[in-house]
């Protein structure tokens, strides 16, 4: 179904610097079509800042961040990674099928797209519903459909999963599963350790330093932790 | 740049003011209201409102889209819809443009109804052409606008922006003619005056010049939406540094 001996993403010496402070030093991994990868760590850690530097949107200081072949930044990957950030960054004073017209419009999109992604995401019958009068997990929701709109190979997805009820974490979790599945590369990011679960592989972020990069069974033998927490607390002290 | 995306843009933004009724009655509104007022207050003057009145369909609309733009534009970015747009093919032409045809084209129906008013119920009788006044109108939205899209680059709340609006604001309506005739104030003042998009705005409107006289003051609001439209541009940072 998808090469999977090819790289999507090519991260290597990945160094960030902003008004001074070092947000991400040396940052390296590399990560295949079909992975579900999680990024985890504390609040601060640089997650938002390494994931907008893949989106280009962050200006990179030093080392190289390679996306399907092409710089990060690049105006050819424009629109070709699915980007949700922190803020659910969609219309409040639009309803939800307003919004994923309009970013379907500039993605030049046909109409069955919109209708595709509303299924996707679960928001049919809230076509009409001003995004304002919407839940936080519905907004959220309305977000990932942008992301998904045109089927980006690469999903990037910085903490959606963040202030919701456990159901629908779980089912999220399960969505991004699913989009694994049919070959594309899913970076989600979150700073709640117990995600890890979810995950097929984690990278751990703690100071703008990647501190591990392997499977959540892994993390736990390699650390003796029966937790995510504790797991990420000996990692820390072990440094 | 494509002028399809820009469309398309327009229409989102058009969009966003129709389900915000009040914003949408505001912005058409309280021009219309405050040149009635202005009728009604120089009734025992016979003549004045023929004189001031035109004028001031020229600096309304400014002062309006300066701030919605201003506005909106600030929420694009705190919202994080900015930061999406850039990441998608959408240049920042693309944008600033949908915004100047979004907010010219309710320049155009703000100007149409504050003419059609002044000269129907409020009594206008002045000598300029009124199809000269609309234009003069809808350059003045546009200006707005323009600035409203550069000065986003600048604040960084909306809460900042919305102060801006008496440091950008006032001090051309003190010196563009309608406080004090430009010819008297003092040369140095007067040269400034002379340059400012208010200034042609109010002189663009007043009668019984020559077209020379009013192909140069449309000339130089052109010529500053223009250059704003471009800083607005140019000043939008795809990249964070």
């Amino acid at each position: 179904m998808f090469n999977s001996d090819q790289s999507t993403l090519k991260v290597s010496n990945l160094r960030v610097v902003r008004k001074g402070n070092e947000i991400l030093k040396s940052i390296s991994f590399q990560a295949a079509p079909g992975e579900l990868i999680g990024l985890l760590g504390p609040s601060g850690s640089g997650k938002s800042t390494l994931m907008r530097s893949l989106l280009g949107v962050q200006a990179i200081t030093s080392g190289t961040a390679q996306i399907m072949e092409s710089a990060a930044g690049s105006s050819t990957l424009r629109g070709r990674l699915g980007y949700m950030a922190q803020s659910s960054a969609v219309y409040l004073d639009l309803t939800v099928e307003e919004n994923i017209r309009y970013f379907a419009g500039v993605l030049v999109q046909p109409r069955a797209e919109i209708a595709r992604v509303m299924d996707l995401v679960a928001l049919a019958s809230f076509s009409d519903r001003l995004v304002s009068s919407l839940s936080g997990g519905e907004r959220t929701r309305v977000s990932l459909g942008v992301a998904l709109l045109d089927s980006p190979p690469v999903l990037i997805l910085d903490e959606p999963t963040v202030g919701l009820d456990p159901i629908l974490r779980r089912d999220l979790w399960g969505t991004f599963d699913e989009l694994a599945k049919t070959g594309v590369t899913v970076i989600v990011s979150s700073h709640v350790m117990d995600e890890a679960a979810r995950c097929a592989r984690l990278l751990l972020l703690r100071g703008g330093t990647l501190l591990f990069d392997g499977t959540p069974a892994s993390l736990l033998a390699a650390s003796r932790a029966t937790s995510y927490d504790i797991a990420f607390e000996r990692l820390i002290e072990g440094d | 740049m494509s002028l399809r995306r820009s469309l398309l843009t327009s229409r989102r933004i058009l969009e966003q003011l129709r389900h915000d009724p009040r914003t949408l009655a505001l912005l058409l509104l309280i021009p219309t209201a405050l040149v009635g007022l202005l009728s009604w207050s120089l009734t025992n003057h016979p003549g004045s409102f023929d004189s001031i009145g035109p004028r001031l369909l020229g600096v309304f609309p400014l002062i309006v889209m300066f701030l919605v733009t201003s506005v909106i534009t600030l929420r694009e970015r705190s919202v994080g819809t900015l930061e999406r747009l850039f990441t998608l093919p959408l240049t920042k032409a693309d944008f600033v443009v949908g915004y100047a045809i979004a907010f010219g084209s309710l320049a155009i129906v703000q100007s149409v109804l504050v003419s059609v008013l002044s000269y129907t119920w409020y009594g206008l009788a002045h000598q300029g052409v009124p199809w000269r006044i609309s234009l003069v109108a809808l350059c003045a939205g546009l200006l707005g606008t323009a600035f409203g899209l550069a000065l986003s680059a600048v604040a960084h709340t909306e809460f900042q922006a919305v102060q801006f609006m008496p440091a950008f604001i006032l001090p051309q309506l003190l010196l563009c003619g309608l406080v004090i005739p430009v010819s008297q104030l003092p040369s140095v003042l007067r040269s400034v005056a002379d340059v400012l998009p208010m200034t042609a705005a109010v002189r663009a409107i007043v009668p019984l010049q020559s077209n020379s006289y009013y192909v140069g003051q449309f000339a130089i609001m052109l010529a500053y939406i223009f250059v704003a439209l471009v800083v607005g541009a140019a000043t939008l940072r795809r990249v964070t540094k």
